[in-house]
């Protein structure tokens, strides 16, 4: 989770995304912020995010984007 | 819809940009990203430099150029040509066509058929349906230009869609001969048509002062309603369902596997939907060019002849080539076509003062 919040951390340094429920609807992530922090993700995790998987409700949260590694994890094997 | 075509043959390819080139890396501040997603975006969506036509270019323009230098290199004659099919959505005029000014500037007889068609992003694949089918008919060859100016009508300070713009066109010639058979499938859905749109500028709602004042969307895009306007993830989304979907049932019903193709020739909206959309349907990188963005931009409806020609010029002249088109946009529209495509008579790209 940690390494997560540190990717966020990096795309978008100006929030705090430990203090948001919601990263789309505070406004914390747009939809190029989706793109790069597929990328992040893809690279750290060694995993291939499924180009459907790529919607604005799977980046809303840490858990939210969690699952979709471990999603991607179980797709990529 | 689906259609199938028999004996017909691209024969020459010829591709023209306009020599002005623009780099994201000198653009980076007209946007509203920082630098560091701005160099990542870099990377991840090809951005990095795009081919600009002046201003005063239009489609015509390019066509007449490229025509003239196919005459001057004994590439075509006049009298061989039935047939001229202009795909665009960049018109010189509302009135008169983009064809009859080319028939005319290049010299061409009173006995052909000239024809505009108005398509973007699936141009190419909508040029080659009817030029087969007027090729069913007569028995010239087809010249098919694909050409857009669309960065006349792309804001500066759109992120979405600036860094990956273009301007080009192609010349293909067509013409009957022996050939494997041809798939054709296209297919239309006009109620998310508002995905991909210039709102002002056509009958509905002229351009005026109004539409031309620049306003900020929710992203930080500036534009006004005069620009071309994308909505980016609705686009993404439709490319990885409706778009991987159509591949996949098309490979299923022709009987056809990824090994069946030498090479796939997709539209070029950006890398990053490319990429994903390769994976999903299982097309390896190397038989699939996605670097058209980087090098030149997104040329629109001339994205497909333009990545063959950049990709594989050496391939097509001297072997037959089993491929795959595939193409997919403003409408919204996606289409594909299963067809050989090699032993070119011509086939290179050329840059123009334009």
């Amino acid at each position: 989770m940690q390494d997560v919040l540190d990717i966020l951390t990096e795309i978008k340094p100006e929030f705090d995304f430990s203090d948001s429920s919601d990263f789309i609807a505070d406004g914390m992530l747009d939809s190029f912020d989706i793109i790069n922090l597929c990328d992040l993700l893809e690279e750290k995790y060694n995993v291939t995010i499924d180009g459907l998987d790529i919607l604005p409700e799977n980046f809303t949260s840490l858990n939210s984007i969690q699952s979709l590694i471990i999603k991607s994890k179980g797709e990529s094997k | 819809m689906i259609m199938r075509f028999n004996n017909k043959k691209i024969t020459t390819m010829l591709g023209l940009l306009p020599e002005m080139e623009s780099y994201f890396d000198d653009e980076i501040g007209n946007y509203s990203f920082t630098e560091k997603q701005s160099m990542r975006l870099k990377k991840v969506m090809g951005y990095n430099c795009h081919r600009l036509s002046k201003e005063s270019t239009t489609v015509s323009d390019f066509a007449i150029y490229g025509i003239n230098y196919m005459f001057a290199n004994n590439w075509i004659n006049r009298n061989e040509i039935g047939a001229i099919v202009v795909v665009s959505l960049c018109p010189d005029y509302f009135v008169p066509h983009i064809s009859n000014i080319i028939q005319a500037e290049c010299g061409f007889g009173e006995n052909i058929i000239c024809l505009d068609i108005a398509q973007g992003c699936c141009g190419f694949l909508v040029g080659l349906m009817q030029s087969f089918m007027l090729l069913e008919h007569i028995d010239k060859k087809v010249l098919l230009v694909n050409g857009d100016v669309i960065s006349h009508k792309v804001s500066r300070r759109d992120r979405n869609d600036y860094p990956l713009i273009g301007d080009a066109a192609c010349i293909t010639v067509l013409e009957n001969s022996e050939s494997s058979p041809i798939y054709f499938e296209m297919n239309t859905d006009g109620k998310r048509r508002n995905a991909l749109i210039i709102p002002a500028g056509g009958f509905k709602m002229p351009c005026n002062i109004e539409t031309a004042k620049v306003k900020m969307d929710s992203e930080g895009n500036y534009r006004s309603l005069d620009n071309i306007c994308m909505d980016g993830s609705e686009v993404f989304n439709f490319v990885q369902s409706d778009v991987s979907k159509m591949l996949k049932d098309a490979f299923d019903s022709e009987h056809k596997t990824i090994e069946d193709f030498d090479y796939f020739f997709f539209h070029q909206p950006n890398k990053f939907m490319l990429k994903k959309l390769a994976q999903k349907v299982g097309i390896p990188f190397d038989k699939f060019p996605m670097n058209l963005v980087e090098n030149f931009g997104n040329p629109s409806g001339a994205s497909i002849p333009m990545t063959a020609i950049f990709n594989a010029r050496d391939e097509l002249i001297n072997k037959n080539n089993s491929c795959c088109l595939s193409a997919f946009g403003s409408g919204l529209a996606w289409g594909v076509v299963f067809m050989d495509i090699g032993n070119l008579n011509n086939c290179e790209i050329i840059e123009s003062d334009l």
